[in-house]
Formats: structure tokens, C-alpha cells, sequence
């Protein structure tokens, strides 16, 4: 029985009165690649920004190894407990932005030793060694010496993965990582969260590359309209998908 | 003779120190230690013998206390001379503090020097707010014109023209209460007697003594009429200081009775028959008005090109001592408003609703009064609820409270144009709010509010020249000292304004160095060449 890191349990979200999560159900296991597909404005994103308290939930848990956080209509809005659990649910998630979103006034080597400087503060030496250990699985140790706005969309991706790996999260979740970039540019990204996968990696990933999605996903999640249609293993889902919204999206695809 | 115009102490290693701090997202952490500093500052400074403090304002002019035209860091004048006879018959020595003429008595009661000796008429208006010593001087007031106006000769002549006269002097409510005339008053003597010279004005009427000494050295100007009114100066005293008031009563009476007063007055051409009348001594053989002599051969020498180069040389200390007061004013309340300023746009960006309003209220209150107003608020108005700070930490609260508000709103413009996705990367990151703030909003609202915030600096820098109203004497009281005394409102006008201009330079040069340095380009230049790729 595999483990799951991520429970998420009738997950409800609305925008001023319009329900975007109407009660999102979902495990995600460790160590494998979870991918949510799914229609422009289905509730991927704001699903995944849940998960690491960017976005404040309306209703229902959500527990990731071990910590769990809970909402109900009982409970109000501004719950002091509910930060600070966002906070240390944080501590076990990383993410990955669309827009990479670096900080561009730090090299790329600050960019992913800082955040563990200032958050765990640990020691700038180590913190540093960490930081071009993991530039170098990502390709861009010569790099690290430069700002982000002197590297290519692909090489800012990955110093972001680089930088979200820095602070030893247990889940990484990616807001579509290449939906930015230029085509050249994409399998670059996708081959060092392939690799990411190899070595054992929990990852969530919101994606439109269905190629990346059938290829290397263990798990594939479809939402649409604020609510998980089907999931399942991308073999089956890519070939004979069972809901008929899921055969509709992934036409275009087969 | 040697009193010295200097007002406060040197200060500046404190400024250095503060200015030494590096790390501009460290600002706001060591406000705490700045404050202290100032607190620092602030802590008064006892000299071992108490020294008596009289307050004057030397931009008053000749013959009461002003600056000699051949050393323009001495302090001299006939009030001078008896402040000196004064502290050497009391034993005390006398500290002069300057201040301007319709700030004197406020200064007095607020405690900023003990006596005011500056042709200070006794009238009951004022006796209701301070004692008076016993008459030191008395005289009359006096009407000049040009010399080629034939047709007055007297206040009767002036109707419908206009008339020019010094600031809360009596002379002025004399012209007001006649209403038939119009009166125009100034701050300094010289201005007047200039306008009169130039055809802005039809006639001044001031004390005599001012008369003489601003139309004996100028053949283009003469006194006419007989003499108007009749006032006598006193040394002005706070009311509760009876024992001081009974010390200067005594050390007067003895300058009357050994003649001191009257060769005093002597010396500097002032002894009427008025005065023998009323100080009852008829004495014969005067001393020579050496004083005098001297003042008027100093106005009336013509200067060659070499000797006005020396003169202006001569001036440089002076506004140099001056413009080292601006700069460490304006530096120190420039740091502090860039501190609160950086507190007050957090608290009104992420603050909680409180603490949001009362940030807001403040910054609104702050920019939408006077900072002269604050000013006085300050230095004047804090002291009757038991607040009394020194002019400097005024004048570096004032400026700094007033900035701190302008400061807030450019520090807030800059904070709101870094992209929202910043802010959400730190926290994804497991960043504090706090620690997104310090390590990644600010050092990037850094850059883009560092213009303005130079810009600021340079207005802030141009602004301090206000708080000469709370007797700080900084570049511009000092320029319009020296060129009251001078007569030289241009060319010591051209050095002051160079002065301001220079101090501003290089801090536009260090900004422009700064953001350059802050830009992503000016770093990417900085780790060496251009190796962007295409994105």
C-alpha cells in the first residue's frame, strides 16, 4: 500500500460568490509524478496555490505529510491557527511559478542559497555549496554568478526549481512551468523534472504538455468545473478515458 | 567683544556614524539606535560656570549687535559692549544666542537664553508678558527720505505714500494707528533703507539710532523732521527671575554711575543730549566716537578688485560654519525620514487596520499643513506641555517628521510597482511576511524610489533654510547676516546659492552612481560582460 503525502478532502473554493473548487477529492502519493490536467479556468492553479496557503480555501482539509489543515463554514475566515499552519505547510511544499517569478536583484547562486539562509538559517557557506550542488544537477553551475534577467527562459525555470529544491521541500508543485516558455525551451524543464522523478521525487504538476503527461506521469488527475472527473493511470486515461468530458478534452490529444 | 554667534555644538561624529550604516534594508532595525542618538544630541550641554545667556538678533544691524565687516565672525555693537560690561560685573560669562527679532520673547519664555538685549522697547504690552530691567538707552524715533525729496519734512508730509519701518517695533504701530499712510515692514533695517535708496519706499521712520547709522554713511539719503515719540530700551527678563532682574538692575546702575554706559554710548556716537538728560550726567569730554567712525568708513570705502576677492574669502568661514549646519541637519533629518518614512508605508501597505489609519492620518496631516507651522509647533508650542528640545533636534525633528511623510509615499509607490508574483515566490518559499519585505520587496523598491527620494534630499536640503525661524543659523541666516551687515545682498547671495548648489552635487552624483549600481543591468555589467541570451 503506497503512501500518500497529499490528502485532500472535499476541497471547496468560490471567487466572490463563484464556486472555483466545488469539492476536490485527491490523494497524491510519494515519490511519484502527479499530473492535473484540465481545461483553462477548471480550478488546476487555484487548486495547487491551495495547497501551499497562497490561495485562503472556503471549506474541507487538507493534510500533507502529516500536517493538516482544516476549514469548515463553522470556522471564521481570519483563523490564527490556519496561517500558521499555512506557514509550516509551506515548510514541506515547494513551488514552481509559470512566470518563474526570481528575485531579480540576487545572482542565481543567492536566488537559491538565500531563502534557506533566511528561512532555516543555515550557514552561508553550506547554504552556498547546497545551492551550486543543485545548480549543477539543473545545468547551470557556470550560470551562477549571473542575474536572472541575463539567463533564458528555460535556464530561469530551472534555477527556480533549483531554488524550490533548496529548501528540501517533501512536494514540489509546478503551476504550468512551461506554459511561458518558448517551444525550444521546454524540454529542458521537462528533463530535469523527468530526472527529479528518477530519483524519487513527489511532484504535482498543472501542465498542457500531454506528451510530458503520458510519457512520464505515474498518475494523471482530470478537473473540470471545480471538481476531479477522473484520475488514473495515463496508459489507460490517454487510450480509453471512462467520463465522456475527459474523452472531449483529451481529443485534441490522441 | 568676542562673543561668538555660535549656537550649538558640533555634532557631526553622530552624523557620521549613522551615515555609516550599510545596509539600506537594515534601516528600519536600527531606527531604534537612531533615535537613541538623537536622544543623544539632545542632552543639554552644562558648562561648569553658569554662563548668561542673552539673546539678540545680529541680522538687527548696526550700531546694536552685528557682524564686523573686517572679521565677519566677530560679533559687535554697542548691546555688544554692554552684555560685556554686564557678564564682567555679574562675573558670569555671557553666551550669545541668536535669534530672530519677533522670536525673542517666545525664545525668552521658552527658556532659550535668559535676557534679550536688542533695542527691546519698553511697553506695557510686553511688560504684561516679561520685566524690563531700568532704561538702558533712550531715544526717539526718526524719519529719513531721499535727499533730493524736498517736499517732507515731516510724518504729516507722508500721507498716501508709503513708509517703511522694522517688524513689531513701535515705530510701526505709530505708522499703523495714524492709517492714513502705508506702512511696510521689514525684518532687517538695511532692507528698508535699500528700498527706500531704490524708490520702493517713500520715507522710513525707526528708532534714531538706526537712522543714523543707515543714512550717515549715504549722501543719497538725509534725516528730516523733528523727533517722533520717545522710547526707552530694556533688557528683557523672564517674569519669574526676580533675582536675575535685581543682579542686571544693579550691574546697570553701576555702569550709570561709573559712566561706563555713557562712554559706551559715546564710542559708538550715540550719546544724546536725551540721554545726558536722562541718565543725568552732563559730563564733558567725550569720548571719540571711534566706533562709529569706523562703521561709517567701512560702508563708505570703495573696494578694488583684490580687496573684494579678500573680502569674499573673508566670508567663506562664515557660511562655511553655516552650510556645515545645513548639511548635518539635512543629512541626519533625511536619514530619519527615510527611516519612518519606510515604517509609515509598511504600516499603511501591510499594517493592520490601526495602525493602516493612523499612518495614513499622518502622512495626510503632515502634507497637508505648513512645515513652517510644524516648525513652530515644535520648537515653540512643545515647551508648554513640557517638551523642550535643543533648535538642532527641533530643526532635525521638524524636517524629518515633515520628509518622513513624502518619504512614505515614494517608498509605498515603489513598494506597490514590485509585481505581486514577488511577494508570492518568498512566501512560497517560506518566507515571513517580514522576511519578504526585508530580503526581497525592499531592496527592489529600493531602486525605483531612489530618484525621487534624491530629489527629495536636494528639496529637503533647500528647506532647512527654514528653521532659521527657530534660531538655528545655518547657510542661509548666515548669508543673510553677512550681507545684512555687508550691504552686499548679490555677490554673498551668488557665493550662499554656489554653496547650496555644491552641497546638493554630490549627493545627485552618489544617487545616480547608486541606482545604477541597484539596476539589474548596472549589476549584470558589474559580473562582467553582457552573456543575456535569448529568451
Amino acid at each position: 500500500m503506497p503512501e500518500n503525502i497529499i490528502e485532500i478532502r472535499d476541497l471547496k473554493k468560490s471567487f466572490q460568490g463563484s464556486p472555483v473548487l466545488k469539492g476536490i477529492n485527491l490523494d497524491v502519493e510519494a515519490c511519484q509524478l502527479t499530473v492535473i490536467i484540465g481545461a483553462s479556468g477548471c480550478g488546476k492553479s487555484t487548486l495547487l496555490r491551495c495547497l501551499n496557503g497562497l490561495e485562503v480555501f472556503d471549506e474541507g482539509r487538507i493534510s500533507v505529510s502529516g500536517i493538516s489543515v482544516l476549514r469548515g463554514p463553522a470556522r471564521p475566515h481570519a483563523d490564527r491557527d490556519y496561517h500558521r499552519l499555512c506557514h509550516q505547510l509551506r515548510g514541506q511544499v515547494g513551488m514552481v511559478f509559470q512566470s518563474f517569478n526570481l528575485f531579480p536583484h540576487m545572482t542565481v547562486l543567492d536566488n537559491v542559497a538565500r531563502p534557506p539562509m533566511i528561512v532555516q538559517g543555515i550557514a552561508a557557506e553550506e547554504a552556498r555549496a547546497n545551492a551550486l550542488a543543485l545548480l549543477e544537477k539543473v545545468g547551470l553551475k557556470e550560470k551562477s554568478g549571473l542575474y536572472p534577467e541575463q539567463l533564458s527562459g528555460g535556464q530561469q525555470q530551472r534555477a527556480a526549481i533549483a531554488r524550490a529544491l533548496a529548501m528540501k521541500p517533501k512536494v514540489l508543485l509546478y503551476d504550468e512551468p512551461t506554459s511561458a516558455l518558448d517551444p525550444e525551451l521546454v524540454d529542458e524543464v521537462l528533463i530535469v523534472m523527468k530526472e527529479l522523478d528518477a530519483e524519487g521525487m513527489t511532484q504535482l504538476v498543472v501542465t498542457h504538455e500531454m506528451r510530458f503527461a503520458r510519457d512520464v506521469a505515474e498518475k494523471i488527475v482530470f478537473l473540470s468545473e471545480g471538481l476531479v472527473v477522473e484520475e488514473g493511470d495515463p496508459a489507460r486515461i490517454f487510450s480509453d478515458p471512462a467520463d465522456p468530458r475527459t474523452r472531449q478534452f483529451l481529443r485534441r490529444f490522441l | 567683544m568676542n562673543t561668538k554667534s555660535k549656537v550649538q555644538g558640533p555634532k557631526s561624529k553622530v552624523g557620521v556614524r549613522i551615515l555609516n550604516l550599510r545596509n539600506l534594508g537594515l534601516w528600519t532595525l536600527d531606527l531604534g539606535l537612531f533615535i537613541a542618538a538623537l536622544l543623544l544630541v539632545s542632552a543639554p550641554l552644562r558648562a561648569q560656570e553658569r554662563p548668561l545667556a542673552w539673546g539678540a538678533d545680529a541680522e538687527g544691524g548696526a550700531p546694536y549687535e552685528f557682524q564686523d565687516p573686517r572679521d565677519p565672525a566677530k560679533l559687535v555693537g554697542f548691546e555688544v559692549d554692554i552684555a560685556d560690561a554686564i557678564g564682567r560685573i555679574l562675573g558670569r560669562p555671557m553666551k550669545f544666542v541668536q535669534n530672530q527679532f519677533d522670536g525673542l520673547i517666545p525664545g525668552l519664555e521658552r527658556g532659550n537664553y535668559d535676557i534679550v538685549i536688542c533695542g527691546l522697547e519698553i511697553t506695557p504690552d510686553r511688560s504684561q508678558v516679561i520685566s524690563f530691567s531700568r532704561t538702558y538707552y533712550v531715544t526717539y524715533e526718526q524719519l529719513a527720505v531721499r535727499a533730493a525729496n524736498s517736499s517732507t519734512r515731516s510724518l504729516d508730509d507722508c500721507r498716501g505714500k508709503q513708509v517703511g519701518t522694522l517688524k513689531a517695533s513701535l515705530a510701526q504701530r505709530l505708522l499703523e494707528a495714524r492709517g492714513d499712510l502705508g506702512v511696510v515692514s521689514y525684518d532687517g533695517q538695511i532692507n528698508a533703507y535699500e528700498d527706500l535708496l531704490n524708490g520702493r519706499l517713500d520715507a522710513v521712520l525707526m528708532d534714531s539710532i538706526i537712522a543714523l547709522y543707515n543714512v550717515a554713511p549715504l549722501p543719497q539719503l538725509k534725516m528730516v523732521g523733528p523727533p517722533v515719540a520717545r522710547l526707552e530700551y530694556g533688557i528683557g527678563i523672564r517674569k519669574q527671575d526676580t533675582e536675575l532682574l535685581e543682579d542686571v538692575n544693579r550691574a546697570l546702575s553701576s555702569m550709570i554711575e561709573s559712566g561706563e554706559l555713557r562712554r559706551i554710548l559715546q564710542n559708538w556716537n550715540l550719546w544724546t543730549p536725551m540721554c545726558a538728560e536722562f541718565f543725568g550726567d552732563h559730563t564733558v569730554g567725550a569720548v571719540p566716537p571711534r566706533s562709529f567712525q569706523q562703521f561709517v568708513k567701512s560702508r563708505t570705502q570703495s573696494v578694488s578688485g583684490w580687496q573684494a576677492v579678500k573680502r569674499y574669502t573673508g566670508y567663506l568661514p562664515l557660511l562655511g560654519k553655516g552650510a556645515l549646519i545645513t548639511l548635518e541637519l539635512s543629512l541626519l533629518a533625511m536619514i530619519m525620514a527615510v527611516c519612518l518614512g519606510l515604517v509609515l508605508a509598511l504600516l499603511r501597505l501591510y499594517g493592520a487596520r490601526v495602525l493602516r489609519a493612523a499612518a495614513t492620518a499622518y502622512i495626510e496631516a503632515i502634507r497637508g499643513t505648513p512645515l513652517l507651522i510644524q516648525l513652530f509647533l515644535i520648537f515653540y508650542g512643545l515647551p508648554h506641555i513640557g517638551i523642550r528640545l535643543s533648535a538642532m533636534v527641533a530643526a532635525i525633528l521638524g524636517l524629518g517628521l515633515n520628509y518622513s511623510a513624502y518619504e512614505a509615499e515614494n517608498y509605498r509607490a515603489g513598494i506597490q510597482s514590485i509585481p505581486k508574483t514577488q511577494m508570492e515566490a518568498a512566501l512560497a518559499l517560506g518566507m515571513t511576511r517580514l522576511q519578504a519585505l526585508r530580503h526581497v520587496i525592499v531592496p527592489q523598491a529600493m531602486r525605483l524610489v531612489l530618484p525621487p527620494v534624491t530629489n527629495d534630499f536636494i528639496a529637503l536640503l533647500k528647506d532647512s533654510s527654514l528653521v532659521s525661524v527657530i534660531t538655528m543659523v545655518e547657510l542661509t541666516k548666515a548669508y543673510s547676516q553677512l550681507a545684512s551687515i555687508n550691504y552686499d545682498y548679490l555677490g554673498i547671495g551668488l557665493l550662499a546659492a554656489a554653496m547650496y548648489f555644491l552641497i546638493g552635487l554630490p549627493f545627485v552624483r552618489l544617487a545616480r552612481l547608486a541606482e545604477h549600481y541597484f539596476s539589474p543591468a548596472g549589476r549584470a555589467m558589474a559580473v562582467g560582460g553582457k552573456q543575456r541570451q535569448a529568451a
